[in-house]
């Protein structure tokens, strides 16, 4: 569905994502990927590009590729074929990207997303490999600039969409769905803040009921979905305001400034790089087999509709929790080791979805970095499902868990938190409570029902909370009616 | 005592092998020549000091018989392939001071079959160029007259043999890099199948066309230098992967059989009579010695230099990017910004000629040009390559001039097209990929001229046993 902005017009949105592949070394060379490292420790001759050095393909990314294009049902190629595509910058070392132009490893496909409980498929024009830059510099020294290589080469996945986008908040869905995709695939970390997934937005604008596109934009440099959100609204609203005061909307390559909350030109079209792409003289063409590309479909792991499905069907949880447990990978498995174990998955669902993620928002981190564990949260809801514990006293457990260092026992022990169960307990204190309310006690036997209320809630205070409520319901009735 | 250096490179092993002098002796002699005629020839950039040091060590292998195939062997490379903490210039101004961190894969396989490095020989720039007057090091004279050139690009290496300054030299061949200058320079010279010899370490000029090869004074020297060469390279992925012969034996065998080639329409084509002449004559003696040749159609070679001249200039544009003054090699003084880096240090470190061609390159593959020029060019080099698989389908190998002239003299030809005609007869192996070698096959006025065989894929043997019947029969190779 449309999203028809007031002044009526409606905004087409395609999005170049670049996934960084969780290759162990580079595309091109044996260095390593890993992230954070100290500069240029991570950058072979072959990455640095030093005279008379040559790429030898990692293999591994024409799998990932693979798997990639099968889980969203594309065509894939029949051979890998790089191109060059020849720019000058600093941290390009070569002063040409290895790439491909012709004949991308994942061809066209789909992608369905969800926005206000429709559904909505997104075009995939196609997946590409290529190899990341290295990094500029520019605020580390007052005079220079430096460049850090140990980037360079590091696998990417370019996954170019359709422009079928109709809104930030689709942008927003496609890319979470996206990120969904290739964590559950194992083919990224995913992480966008170490910039293992980027975002490059293609933005224009056209009168509701147009069917030509208008003149767009490309917003580089956008690195989280709360910044793809804010960017393309921002930039739409940027272009609406430049057509509406008579001017018309250049196409260009725009940056887009979070602190800022702006996009500003980077280059116009008539400063547009001319790639002078060719094919890559040092890699040969790659032939990829059906039987290749028939063994990587057959084991795919299962995606995340099928796991939202699963999940459904199989813990009996709403189409809703499903989802949203599926959000990651991560999530999904932490659920489903609980859900495994547990008598009421139903409430696993709950209390995953509930207060543990409530947990992570309040120390803003995902659930890998969980300080509660699936055996904590499975211990806790059987004590929830034998009655032992109650539920404002499983929230308590919850967030001592996360604040202190001990298990879920010792703080049950430690706030006293135990139901009380026995009912010789419960009787006695039932006892106490009649003993001292005995205006109470004679107003109820007189008819007064809804009194039953003021006893429950007096033996729950007397016992702080730690009486089992449906036994001290059955006990007072018990009681109450001799 | 005879003069060692002019002994050919089997002469030299089995001395070594026997005893009859040392590497050290052996090494000696040609350092001492070198310091000799280096000043008149110009073909060595670089001298190895350590050179006699590794010849004493080689020598103790060679006493306790522990010594690899060309242990003691002192040769040259062209200055194309990285040594591991040495300079290696490619001929440029460009990486007159790069010391590389690495070795190319040609070097490590000649070191590990013992040879001694007596140094790194003088090249047209970025091998671009058919006389050597392109290096930022001066032009290398040819030892034959020093007036005239020693042919390019290799000319350092082709001359650093004929003057008996090295054993066996290597050197790479793009469009003819070795071919034309050992025709030049009266030696044996053989570019082998694309993909042959490892092009790790050996700094490209055009990625699908370079190849390395060898220079020496006979064919079976030449065959025993390449086969220490040749080899797969996992870390060259045109590298392929099929188990080299030994050469030498296929080199020397009598049991081959051989149909020679004779490209009809471009042997009548020839314009210098004598030169036309000289091919005839060749292939006489190959008739007298019961070869048979066959005459044969190469259609669309007529095409090689302009498709030449688009696809090594595209290529060469994107190779030679990475010379930006940022991270090695040249960098201009006191830049003002990125763009002034840029343009500075490329302007003042590649010469006119490597500017020329990128400029040709820039072009070919630009927005609205690139299909009329590159992609045209790469469908007529698969043409071409079909024009040779048919003709192989009736003959072993196929012979053809070097060049269409003998040596001429410095700075005389001005004109570039001129100049890119030298490699007339050489390209069409380098755009179909094939091996071709070039062997002395007599004189105009004192001047060499060379004969070229091409072979079929890794048919390196079949033209090195052609070759080798070839100096059996004639003594064009022992004249320089």
């Amino acid at each position: 569905m449309s999203e028809v902005d007031n002044s009526g017009w409606e905004s087409v949105i395609g999005l170049e994502i670049h996934v960084q592949l969780a290759t162990e070394s580079k595309i091109f060379s044996n260095a390593p990927t890993a992230f954070g490292r100290p500069q240029n420790t991570q950058a072979s001759l072959v990455d640095i590009g030093l005279p008379g050095v040559l790429p030898v393909l990692n293999k591994k990314t024409i799998e990932m590729a693979i798997k990639f294009g099968c889980a969203i049902d594309a065509d894939i190629s029949s051979r890998a074929i790089f191109a060059r595509k020849n720019y000058f910058y600093p941290d390009l070392p070569k002063g040409y990207q290895i790439s491909q132009l012709d004949d991308p490893i994942v061809g066209s496909g789909k992608i369905e997303i969800e926005i206000n409980d429709q559904k909505k498929l997104i075009g995939i024009t196609r997946a590409h490999l290529e190899e990341d830059a290295g990094k500029s510099l520019h605020d580390k020294y007052d005079n220079f600039s430096a460049i850090d290589l140990n980037r360079a080469g590091t696998p990417l996945l370019e996954i170019v969409s359709e422009p079928d986008l109709r809104s930030a908040k689709e942008s927003v869905a496609y890319l979470k769905k996206v990120h969904s995709l290739i964590t559950f695939l194992e083919i990224s970390d995913g992480d966008m803040s170490q910039g293992s997934m980027r975002c490059d937005a293609n933005v224009s604008i056209r009168k509701f009921g147009e069917s030509k596109y208008g003149n767009r934009t490309e917003i580089k440099n956008i690195n989280s979905f709360k910044f793809v959100e804010k960017a393309i609204n921002h930039e739409i609203q940027r272009q609406i305001d430049v057509v509406e005061d008579g001017g018309r909307i250049e196409q260009e390559t725009r940056l887009y400034n979070s602190s800022k909350n702006e996009t500003r030109p980077m280059r116009s079209k008539e400063h547009a790089n001319d790639y002078r792409y060719f094919p890559e003289p040092d890699l040969i063409p790659l032939n990829i087999s059906k039987e290749q590309i028939l063994e990587i479909r057959n084991n795919l792991p299962e995606l995340p509709e099928e796991k939202k499905l699963r999940f459904v069907n199989e813990y009996k949880i709403s189409e809703y929790e499903s989802k949203n447990l599926n959000s990651s990978k991560e999530l999904s498995i932490f659920f489903e080791n609980i859900a495994k174990e547990v008598s009421y998955p139903k409430n696993a669902a709950k209390w995953v979805l509930g207060d543990l993620t409530a947990m992570l928002n309040r120390y803003n981190t995902e659930i890998k970095n969980s300080k509660i564990s699936y055996r904590d949260m499975i211990n806790l809801l059987n004590k929830i499902d034998d009655e032992s514990l109650s539920g404002p006293g499983a929230k308590k457990v919850i967030e001592l868990l996360w604040e202190s260092d001990k298990s879920v026992d010792e703080i049950i022990i430690s706030e006293g938190l135990d139901q009380v169960q026995d009912e010789g307990d419960i009787e006695k204190l039932i006892d106490t409570i009649i003993e001292e309310n005995p205006k109470q006690y004679e107003q109820f036997n007189n008819g007064k029902d809804k009194l039953f209320g003021f006893f429950v809630g007096q033996v729950m205070k007397a016992s702080k909370g730690s009486a089992n409520p449906k036994k001290v319901n059955e006990v007072l009735k018990k009681k109450l009616s001799q | 005592m005879t003069d060692l250096t002019s002994l050919t490179l089997l002469e030299q092993r089995d001395g070594l092998k026997n005893k009859k002098f040392s590497s050290e002796e052996l090494t000696s002699e040609y350092l001492k020549r070198i310091d000799k005629k280096n000043k008149d020839i110009n073909c060595f950039i670089s001298i190895d000091d350590s050179a006699i040091e590794k010849a004493k060590k080689c020598d103790e292998k060679i006493s306790n018989n522990s010594g690899s195939v060309l242990e003691g062997i002192p040769i040259a490379h062209k200055d194309i392939f990285c040594i591991k903490d040495q300079r290696t210039t490619c001929g440029s101004k460009m990486l007159d001071k790069f010391i590389s961190p690495y070795s190319s894969t040609v070097y490590e396989k000649l070191s590990n079959a013992g040879v001694i490095t007596l140094g790194k020989t003088n090249m047209d720039e970025f091998a671009m160029g058919s006389s050597n007057e392109t290096s930022f090091y001066g032009s290398v004279k040819n030892p034959i007259d020093l007036e005239r050139v020693p042919g390019g690009s290799s000319g350092g290496s082709a001359a650093a043999v004929s003057a008996n300054l090295c054993s066996f030299s290597t050197g790479t061949d793009t469009g003819g890099s070795i071919r034309q200058p050992a025709a030049f320079c009266g030696v044996t010279g053989i570019k082998p199948t694309y993909g042959r010899v490892s092009r790790w370490g050996m700094i490209a000029f055009a990625s699908s066309l370079d190849q390395g090869g060898v220079f020496a004074k006979t064919a079976l020297d030449a065959s025993l230098a390449l086969e220490n060469i040749s080899g797969f390279d996992p870390k060259d992925s045109t590298s392929i992967n099929k188990k080299v012969p030994s050469l030498l034996s296929e080199a020397s065998s009598n049991d081959m059989d051989h149909i020679v080639g004779i490209p009809k329409s471009i042997i009548n084509n020839i314009k210098d009579v004598k030169v036309k002449n000289n091919f005839e004559e060749s292939i006489k003696i190959l008739k007298k010695l019961g070869i048979k040749t066959k005459e044969i159609e190469l259609p669309n070679l007529e095409y090689a230099l302009p498709v030449y001249y688009v696809i090594a200039p595209a290529e060469c544009s994107a190779n030679l990017s990475r010379y930006d003054g940022v991270r090695f090699g040249y960098r201009c003084e006191e830049p003002k910004n990125l763009d002034d880096l840029y343009s500075r240090s490329r302007a003042e470190g590649f010469g006119d000629e490597v500017k020329k061609r990128i400029l040709i390159g820039t072009f070919c593959l630009s927005a609205g040009y690139y299909d009329a020029y590159y992609i045209k060019a790469q469908k007529i080099r698969n043409l071409i390559k079909e024009s040779f698989l048919n003709a192989f389908k009736e003959v072993s190998s196929i012979a053809m001039p070097t060049c269409a002239n003998v040596s001429f003299k410095l700075n005389s030809i001005q004109s570039p097209v001129e100049m890119y005609e030298q490699d007339i007869y050489t390209i069409p192996a380098n755009l179909a990929g094939l091996p071709a070698m070039s062997v002395p096959s007599g004189k105009i006025n004192n001047l060499p001229l060379g004969i070229q065989f091409i072979g079929n894929y890794l048919k390196e043997g079949v033209i090195l046993n052609l070759a080798n019947k070839f100096q059996e029969q004639t003594d064009f190779h022992k004249q320089v």
